[in-house]
């Protein structure tokens, strides 16, 4: 990798006496799958809420795009080219699922308070474009049917897509999945592998968090794996499943 | 029957300023948990601002349409200004403090609000300037006055607009977002400090136009004239269910002419015991009443909308 997309260094972070990171680095480049691998409580979604803005690391740094990352700034972040999804999902419940995704397009437009308190022709234009390409996402993800639904009633399938759609809505580099796959069967499973692997055709780059290995391996070029805060292995899914560290993290001493 | 009417007219009239202000309260709560005790003592410096633009106007022999049109804007500017400022000096700084802690603060800013005005104002009660027309209308005996009429419109069409404005445009539906969950709506790229922000300014400004409303309506301001309103308007919001804008039109409305109407009957009702003078005690009553019947109040529920 010339110039990775994304590069973080040596991440710390603590929660008072617990270490969540020590020296966690990664790195991926641009039209890449990855896949961030480990046991419950590895500290892989306190790597995604550093790489999202949302924790400050207590050391390290974060590179993307050749440019550090603003530590703390999610809405910053955003505009960078970062999206992400939520382990439990978190959508706006109570607004429209068009809405939702219309919110995500926020980062990405510039009517000011004067536009939208005065409705001036370029705010309304932007409202229809916001409109517009809102409309592609849903149907993109495959749930327009749905647009005028409360995003709180759909189902938990539709709700996952939604959330990747009101992501892709603020034009990602970079979106990073946090166990998308969870609770889902293994129709939808390939669905969604199917749809991860058209986001990467269509130029964004995947990091992904996920538990199913089989999956996650099918579905990555490369995967790294965390245990108890620290990087214990990582390579293509082949090499990393073969490693003695991962299958003792996975399946206990004496296996290996 | 014609006593019924005409306070119903004053009740609608009170109400709509009292929905304004209402607004105030429940958009801030909205959107970030907080009951801004001091937002009362903002309509007060907007009523202030309007009665020293309007003497000083009057004074010059400006046209009084243009005087008013004059101090409304400038009392909204520094309205906007002070809302602005409450929120960047007394508010920002306690974003991830105990809930009790803004609280406390928005009483004790409530107080400083009023030691400045009455440093600024003085403690004695200033006069509206004659600048409203004095015409009215009658209609089956019921008399609207033109003041009533201008206030009614005029507060329909700010609830109107603020409608639009949160329903249909990106501003709104990023306030909305905020309000659901500020963590996720930053991740979307919103600023969620400005959002905030903007919501006090919007508030303030409401609050501005519903102070010259109250000033016009009663004829005088004073320094004190914003605790009792921020209580009444507080009430309509929690009434309407707080955290939700048409609660807080409705609770507005409602507790003006609850208000009215206990004032126009409560003479006859106990042989002239109590007078008129104490219509405030309607409101409190209406407070206590929903809290243990409703607490939600008439259109919040537990899974509310906010904002």
């Amino acid at each position: 990798m010339p110039c990775p997309l994304l590069e973080a260094v040596r991440i710390g972070k603590r929660f008072g006496g617990l270490r969540a990171l020590n020296d966690v680095s990664l790195a991926l480049g641009a039209g890449s799958i990855t896949g961030l691998i480990g046991p419950n409580g590895a500290g892989k979604t306190t790597f995604f809420n550093v790489l999202t803005g949302i924790y400050k690391p207590d050391s390290g740094t974060v590179r993307f795009a050749g440019e550090p990352l603003p530590a703390g700034r999610p809405h910053a972040v955003a505009a960078r080219g970062i999206a992400r999804t939520f382990q439990n999902i978190r959508l706006f419940s109570n607004m429209t699922v068009l809405e939702n995704v219309m919110v995500g397009r926020h980062v990405r437009t510039h009517a000011g308070v004067m536009g939208a308190v005065f409705r001036t022709a370029e705010t309304r234009q932007e409202e229809a474009a916001i409109r517009d390409s809102a409309r592609k996402l849903l149907d993109y993800v495959g749930i327009a049917a749905q647009a005028q639904r409360i995003a709180g009633t759909l189902s938990y399938g539709d709700q996952r897509r939604l959330e990747i759609a009101r992501a892709l809505a603020t034009e990602p580099k970079l979106l990073a999945l946090d166990e998308p796959a969870a609770g889902m069967n293994a129709s939808e499973r390939m669905q969604l592998a199917n749809l991860v692997r058209r986001i990467r055709e269509d130029g964004t780059a995947i990091l992904l968090i996920e538990h199913d290995v089989k999956w996650v391996s099918q579905l990555c070029d490369h995967i790294t794996v965390l245990d108890y805060g620290e990087c214990i292995a990582e390579g293509t899914p082949r090499e990393v499943l073969a490693h003695s560290k991962v299958i003792e993290a996975y399946l206990g001493k004496g296996v290996a | 029957m014609d006593i019924f009417l005409q306070q119903l007219v004053n009740g609608l009239t009170l109400g709509s300023i009292y929905a304004l202000v209402a607004l105030g309260y429940t958009m801030v709560y909205g959107i970030m948990e907080l009951i801004n005790f001091a937002h009362g003592d903002v309509v007060m410096v907007g009523a202030m601002v309007a009665l020293t633009v309007l003497q000083a106007l009057t004074g010059w022999g400006v046209p009084s349409g243009v005087a008013l049109a004059v101090a409304v804007a400038v009392a909204m500017a520094v309205c906007m200004a002070l809302g602005l400022a409450i929120e960047r000096v007394a508010y920002r700084p306690l974003r991830r403090a105990p809930k009790l802690a803004p609280l406390i603060t928005a009483i004790g800013l409530s107080i400083v609000l009023q030691q400045l005005a009455a440093l600024i104002w003085g403690r004695s009660y200033l006069s509206f300037p004659s600048v409203l027309p004095t015409a009215s209308m009658s209609w089956h005996g019921v008399i609207i006055t033109a003041i009533q009429g201008l206030i009614i419109v005029l507060a329909t069409l700010l609830m109107a607009i603020l409608l639009l404005l949160v329903k249909r445009t990106a501003l709104g539906r990023a306030m909305r977002a905020t309000a659901q969950n500020p963590a996720v709506a930053q991740l979307m790229g919103v600023n969620t400090d400005r959002i905030i922000a903007f919501t006090f300014v919007i508030g303030s400004a409401l609050a501005a136009v519903a102070g010259v409303m109250v000033a016009a309506y009663y004829n005088v301001g004073n320094y004190t004239m914003g605790f009792m309103l921020g209580l009444k308007a507080f009430t309509a919001a929690v009434l309407g269910g707080i955290g939700n804008l048409p609660g807080a039109m409705l609770g507005g409305l409602l507790l003006g002419v609850v208000e009215a109407l206990g004032a126009g009957y409560i003479g006859d009702l106990t042989g002239g015991f109590f007078g008129s003078n104490y219509k405030d005690v309607f409101a409190f009553l209406v407070l206590i009443g929903v809290l243990i019947f409703h607490p939600n109040g008439l259109l919040g529920s537990r899974a509310r909308e906010k904002v």
